[in-house]
């Protein structure tokens, strides 16, 4: 038996979760794409696969204060702008982002601790959602993700007739039993079923077969991918734009910039983008002075330098953002079957 | 016509009136062409792509490319990427003799947003019927009608003429005067400012400062952007409030104002989908009004009327007299 809300019974689950803590849920914008919104009566879920920005953004703000100096007389006061986070949820996380936040927390929770990200991800629970329908642009499997059984805290299963709930975690199963009352209890053939779909659809996707195994940072791959003659035809068309890195799931490289307010400094840090010509600039100059370096790095980050680091675990979760939304369509996936060429 | 193209192209690779192609390479599926060089027959024989998604405009790669080495680059344009080069070239920043056009027909490019917008999910091929788009998807067939999924501006294509090519592949066309590109425009500024205001906020509020309406227009060709200069004091990775969001999109609209061609690029670049190119639009249509009419890279070493002075020039009163509304 499983936990069950039926479909027409899902603002139900909206309103009783949003009593216990702030939900977010993707909704459609005005212009048809679909982003998180926090909850209120009468909001529509989207219908759209995934949203157009990721689910970092819940954990990682695109912008975010650190410390602020505020200087009177000859003292200098120092203020930590960092609140308690107000308990949250975000609701239909797909697969492809829930595996995501892995990924950032081998970064941001190693030692030293970043306590800014650390205080969102303690306040935060992620609700993930199957995929039912995936597209073409999908390619989560590559890195062995499997979208019809995402991690999180919860997992919600959509089926034809509504919605099972799964409690993955101590705090997932926790916040399920506060809201027991909008459940009923259903056999879970229904999901079993749509697993099985969703299987059948998965393996047609025209990138079922792409695979990762050639990349990594092993034996003398860092150095033949790095060197590989491929990057130069590769960032040919790239237009050094950030889109890549901003609607990246796994994207993690932030800038850290003071503003001068008058009477002292507001620090913050935002999100930096590999494909900038100031990327990780220092005192001496830029160490990457071509668009060549600046469009290898990002590849070689996610998959070579991160998987070297991380007991092989690749740095893509194949969400498809990058696909979709590059001006010039060169992306992962390109870089993938062009660099495979080199084995 | 793509056969025709690459012929064309190879034949002008071998007889060595050209070194290099500029062109669009074929992609995973069936709509994410990218922009390419080609140096060989055999890779234009394999890769060259000319189709309802060879969208991007390919007018500001030559600035690299004709910089880059020796000998004459084969760029195939349509007509609005004309214009894009024309301007370029004007501004010195293309050598026109290190060039080689061949103006191309252009019907108007699909929108893959607009046609996934009509319900095509996991489309693993597009082909052309007649007037429709037969999308074959995961999930079974989808049709759209060509006219619904087009690139929004190609639906107020302002010319079919080409301004500047060596040779042309099939016959010119003219210049569309009433296109109702300016009704959007027209329709902001018949709102109040509160509503016009409310129209940006919301439109703007979405932008992620990716950058790319910026890096792909032809007219942005700033060695170092103003917004990329730690020095500039206005030096920005990400809007930090409502304020920023909007000072990105303005500066940029006045800074490209008199070169800005209209070629649309910045709105089909979008992840976010804003219609930025309204923005230019506004200023073309009050030049237009305040100037004469004028279209940039209509024809080259034209000095746009805000880089001229004479002596009818609207004084800048005229704000006044326009009004605030």
């Amino acid at each position: 038996m499983m936990k069950f809300v039926a479909k027409d019974k899902l603002n139900g689950f909206f309103a009783a979760a949003d009593a216990q803590l702030h939900l977010y849920i993707p909704t459609d914008d005005a212009n048809g794409k679909a982003k998180y919104t926090r909850w209120q009566e009468g909001a529509v879920m989207s219908k759209a696969l995934n949203t157009t920005r990721s689910a970092k953004d819940f954990f990682f703000p695109q912008t975010e204060n650190l410390v602020e100096f505020k200087m009177s007389g000859k003292n200098i006061e120092i203020i930590d702008p960092r609140r308690e986070h107000e308990d949250f949820a975000v609701f239909g996380v797909r697969a492809c982002d829930a595996k995501s936040f892995e990924i950032l927390d081998s970064v941001y929770l190693a030692d030293p601790v970043d306590t800014y990200y650390k205080n969102r991800r303690d306040h935060g629970l992620v609700i993930s959602m199957a995929c039912t329908r995936p597209t073409e642009t999908c390619f989560c499997g590559t890195f062995g993700i499997d979208a019809a059984e995402p991690v999180g805290d919860v997992v919600c299963y959509p089926t034809e007739s509504g919605y099972f709930f799964d409690g993955k975690t101590e705090k997932g199963s926790a916040f399920l039993a506060k809201i027991a009352d909008v459940f009923e209890d259903k056999a879970e053939d229904e999901v079993k079923a749509q697993k099985e779909a969703t299987k059948k659809i998965l393996a047609k996707l025209p990138l079922a077969n792409l695979k990762a195994d050639a990349f990594g940072g092993e034996g003398d791959k860092l150095m033949k991918f790095f060197n590989s003659p491929k990057w130069a035809e590769l960032s040919e068309a790239c237009i050094a734009c950030g889109t890549c890195t901003f609607v990246c799931p796994t994207c993690q490289c932030y800038d850290i910039k003071d503003y001068d307010t008058g009477h002292g400094i507001k620090r913050f840090r935002c999100w930096d983008s590999c494909m900038y010509s100031d990327f990780t600039k220092m005192a001496h100059g830029n160490p990457r002075l071509t668009q060549v370096e600046r469009f290898r790095q990002r590849f070689m980050h996610k998959l070579v330098y991160y998987p070297e680091n991380n007991n092989g675990t690749m740095g893509c979760v194949g969400c498809g953002r990058c696909l979709a939304s590059c001006p010039i369509s060169m992306n992962i996936v390109k870089v993938m079957k062009a660099l495979e060429g080199d084995k | 016509m793509q056969e025709v193209i690459k012929k064309r192209a190879i034949e002008l690779l071998s007889d060595g009136t050209v070194t290099r192609v500029l062109g669009w390479k074929k992609g995973e599926f069936a709509y994410d062409v990218t922009p390419a060089v080609f140096e060989t027959a055999e890779e234009i024989e394999r890769d060259f792509v000319y189709d309802d998604f060879t969208a991007a405009n390919v007018s500001k790669y030559l600035m690299k490319e004709t910089a880059k080495a020796e000998g004459k680059v084969l760029a195939f344009l349509k007509p609005c990427d004309t214009y894009s080069f024309n301007q370029l070239v004007t501004e010195h920043k293309i050598n026109r003799e290190k060039t080689y056009l061949i103006g191309i027909p252009c019907e108007g490019k699909a929108d893959v947003n607009k046609i996934k917008a009509a319900g095509a999910e996991g489309i693993v091929g597009i082909r052309a019927e007649g007037d429709n788009f037969v999308v074959e998807t995961l999930y079974g067939d989808v049709t759209a009608a060509k006219k619904d999924v087009m690139a929004e501006r190609c639906l107020s294509c302002k010319s079919k003429k080409h301004t500047a090519y060596d040779e042309l592949i099939g016959e010119d066309g003219e210049v569309i005067p009433d296109c109702g590109r300016f009704d959007l425009v027209e329709k902001l500024e018949g709102m109040t400012s509160a509503e016009r205001f409310e129209f940006w906020r919301g439109e703007l509020s979405r932008c992620i400062r990716c950058n790319a309406c910026r890096n792909v227009c032809p007219a942005c060709t700033c060695e170092q952007c103003v917004f990329d200069n730690p020095n500039s004091g206005i030096a920005q990775k990400a809007a930090a409030d409502t304020f920023e969001e909007k000072m990105f999109h303005i500066i940029r609209a006045y800074h490209v104002a008199g070169r800005c061609t209209d070629c649309g690029e910045c709105s089909r670049v979008c992840p976010e989908q804003i219609p930025l190119h309204l923005l230019n639009r506004k200023f073309i249509k009050d030049m237009n009004e305040l100037y004469g009419e004028y279209q940039a890279g209509e024809e080259e070493g034209v000095v746009s009327p805000l880089t001229s002075y004479t002596f009818d020039d609207c004084e800048p009163g005229v704000v006044h007299e326009r009004g605030a509304e």
